[in-house]
């Protein structure tokens, strides 16, 4: 049962497309489901929650992201703005007609992926840089129609205060409860997507992005295809944007500016493209790393740096840190995080034999 | 009194869409021979400005060495640069370049005020600072300043692409890299002279725009602008930068005269966009740009 395969033998189209390959994939997966609903709510305490919170919901957002970049080669540089699509949706229902979050959260998602196909629509025209130029006007767009239209974002500086979602007559609002909260959506985006990515749809993007003519050829029709693609994305991102305001208990365009765009985009790069357990790592990575940033320099960086400015120096350290990631993994390593991770299980897989 | 506000209007958006031609034109010079897509022009201008500002306010040097310290420092950069970053990503997706130059942008916008501290600081040009009132219209200096440097800038460069050897050499090479080898150019040095020129531009750039509204992070919000003026001229064209700065220019002044004041202000970070993605829904290539266009 925990054994791993010396080599590929699969015979059959169902064993090349099952989910887990192995069985030791299936005890993996139901081991970090346990661990992660069981294991860590009883052991962890607050603090540490919130950081997984954190984490969960960026993991959300990188795998969307992911099936428009990494699988199906279109860039956006205007995720953040669909997010605040979902956010300010979500606050509205919520606030206006007292929806409870399992209408809110997909009703968040459904108006972001009705404006990400609209962004998308560029794409059916133009590609590469064009297409990132026409997402960052859509980011710049959404953001200001926002801060302008009393209507959607009402409220003192366009921001809307959100209810703490509730389960069954219970307000969730410690961190551990909305833990719970967070934690199967975005176990649910997981799955959607490992299955998403494997079935039709799934190969009809990856065709698109290796040879867009080709996947023409072979009976794709690539522009539905790539605004399927824009929605899905943009669907996950707006169920992001929801979890966030659940999350912080407000929604605020500011939440959602150019830098979170980008943000998402290294956790693509970072993670790897195209690959689901890349975007999570990339979130897990890019939610962890002004943390430890932050805890690095409290402890050794204030024997250099003058306390009064030891908040800046950690802004301008995870700027440069950042940036220098991303360079470095785009030039080193382009398939991310998932690519070493791949690279030490295979250096297992025939251990102690590797030759 | 009408017509004497649009008129007003008008001239400052040129001059400011003049100064916005030269950050731009970094762009186009970039994109023109070697195909990367540099998200990072308008960091650049902010850090060559972070520079000049800091040697000069912090460690008391004269204008002009503050000035040749600055030059110094992006010509090596982007040497440097070009040769580490740049050349091993030859021939990846343009996703790949995009996200590379906006890793570097990150980088400037964390190590400028790392070094040089975060308080806004001026440039002082020699030039005064009251308005020319002309009749009725008042024009800053600083603004002509910027507006000069911008043509005079763009005509000697018109000059270095269409007479010069090594200009007709980068045109060569932004054509076809594997013909211009064949041709016996070196293409591998027009791509680090390419990215030096982009770094000359940037600390005019920087200079212009930094001693207009003062030194800091948020010069870099020039980069977004670069956009809507590359698209809307034609990314590889340089009389299409000017007209494009131009345009922006007006537009912006216009939409910050007459409607910012029914809607509340920041209508001129928006205006530029619209008319940009209208643009490209129309004609992709704009204005000058040369139509060629991967169509799917």
């Amino acid at each position: 049962m925990f054994h791993r395969e010396s080599g590929y033998f699969k015979t059959s189209y169902k064993a090349d497309m099952a989910l887990y390959p192995l069985p030791i994939g299936k005890v993996a997966a139901t081991g970090f489901v346990l661990l992660f609903l069981v294991v860590a709510p009883t052991v962890l305490d607050e603090y540490y929650l919130s950081i997984i919170n954190i984490a969960a919901i960026a993991v959300v957002g990188a795998l969307g992201l992911n099936i428009l970049l990494g699988y199906t080669g279109q860039i956006s540089i205007g995720h953040a703005a669909f997010m605040s699509v979902g956010a300010y949706t979500a606050a509205n229902f919520a606030v206006h007609f007292d929806m409870p979050f399992w209408v809110t959260l997909p009703a968040g998602g459904l108006m972001a992926a009705a404006i990400g196909t609209l962004v998308g629509l560029p794409s059916l025209r133009v590609k590469g840089l064009y297409l990132a130029i026409a997402t960052l006007a859509a980011q710049f767009i959404i953001e200001w129609v926002l801060n302008h239209t009393p209507l959607i974002s009402g409220g003192v500086q366009a921001s809307i205060e959100m209810p703490r979602p509730v389960f069954f007559g219970n307000v969730l609002n410690t961190q551990s409860e909305l833990y719970f909260f967070i934690l199967p959506v975005t176990i649910v985006a997981i799955i959607a997507t490992m299955n998403l990515v494997r079935s039709r749809i799934g190969r009809a993007f990856v065709a698109i992005r290796d040879q867009d003519i080709a996947a023409e050829i072979i009976g794709i029709n690539v522009y539905r295809y790539k605004l399927l693609a824009f929605a899905i994305s943009s669907f996950y991102a707006g169920v992001t944007g929801v979890l966030y305001t659940y999350y912080f208990g407000i929604a605020n365009y500011e939440a959602f500016q150019l830098p979170i765009s980008i943000d998402y985009l290294a956790m693509c790069i970072i993670g790897g493209l195209g690959s689901v357990l890349g975007s999570i790592f990339g979130a897990v990575f890019i939610t962890l790393l002004p943390i430890v940033i932050r805890v690095f320099m409290e402890t050794v960086g204030v024997l250099f740096v003058d306390g009064v400015y030891l908040a800046q120096v950690i802004a301008q350290m995870r700027l440069i840190l950042f940036g220098g990631l991303i360079i470095f993994f785009l030039v080193v390593e382009p398939e991310g995080l998932n690519k070493l991770w791949r690279n030490i299980r295979n250096y297992f897989r025939v251990w102690p034999f590797s030759y | 009194m009408q017509w004497q506000f649009f008129i007003e209007l008008v001239t400052n958006g040129v001059l400011t869409g003049l100064m916005y031609a030269l950050v731009a034109v970094g762009f186009v010079l970039i994109y023109k021979s070697t195909d990367a897509i540099n998200f990072a022009q308008g960091e650049f201008c902010m850090f060559a400005a972070i520079i000049v500002a800091g040697f000069l306010n912090l460690y008391g040097f004269p204008l002009w060495a503050a000035i040749a310290a600055a030059l110094l420092f992006m010509l090596v950069f982007n040497w440097g640069l070009e040769r580490v970053v740049l050349r091993p990503m030859i021939g990846r997706p343009v996703v790949a370049i995009i996200m590379a130059t906006i890793g570097l942008a990150l980088i400037f916008r964390g190590l400028g005020p790392l070094v040089f501290g975060a308080e806004t600081q001026p440039i002082p040009l020699p030039i005064p600072d009251q308005p020319i009132v002309w009749g009725p219209f008042f024009v800053s200096p600083i603004d002509l300043l910027g507006g000069g440097i911008s043509i005079a800038f763009m005509a000697v460069f018109g000059w270095f692409f269409m007479k010069s050897r090594k200009g007709v050499a980068m045109r060569a090479v932004a054509d076809s890299h594997q013909v211009s080898m064949a041709m016996g150019i070196n293409v591998e040095r027009y791509f680090v002279l390419a990215w030096m020129l982009a770094g000359f531009v940037a600390l005019l750039g920087g200079l212009v725009w930094g001693s207009a509204i003062g030194v800091d992070t948020q010069l870099a919000q020039l980069g977004l602008k670069v956009f809507p003026v590359v698209i809307l001229g034609g990314l590889d064209s340089i009389v299409g930068v000017i007209v494009g700065g131009i345009i922006v220019g007006v537009v912006e002044a216009i939409s910050a005269g007459y409607i910012d004041p029914y809607v509340g202000g920041g209508t001129k970070d928006f205006t530029p966009y619209v008319l940009m993605i209208i643009v490209l829904m129309i004609r992709p290539y704009g204005i000058f740009g040369k139509p060629i266009i991967e169509r799917i």
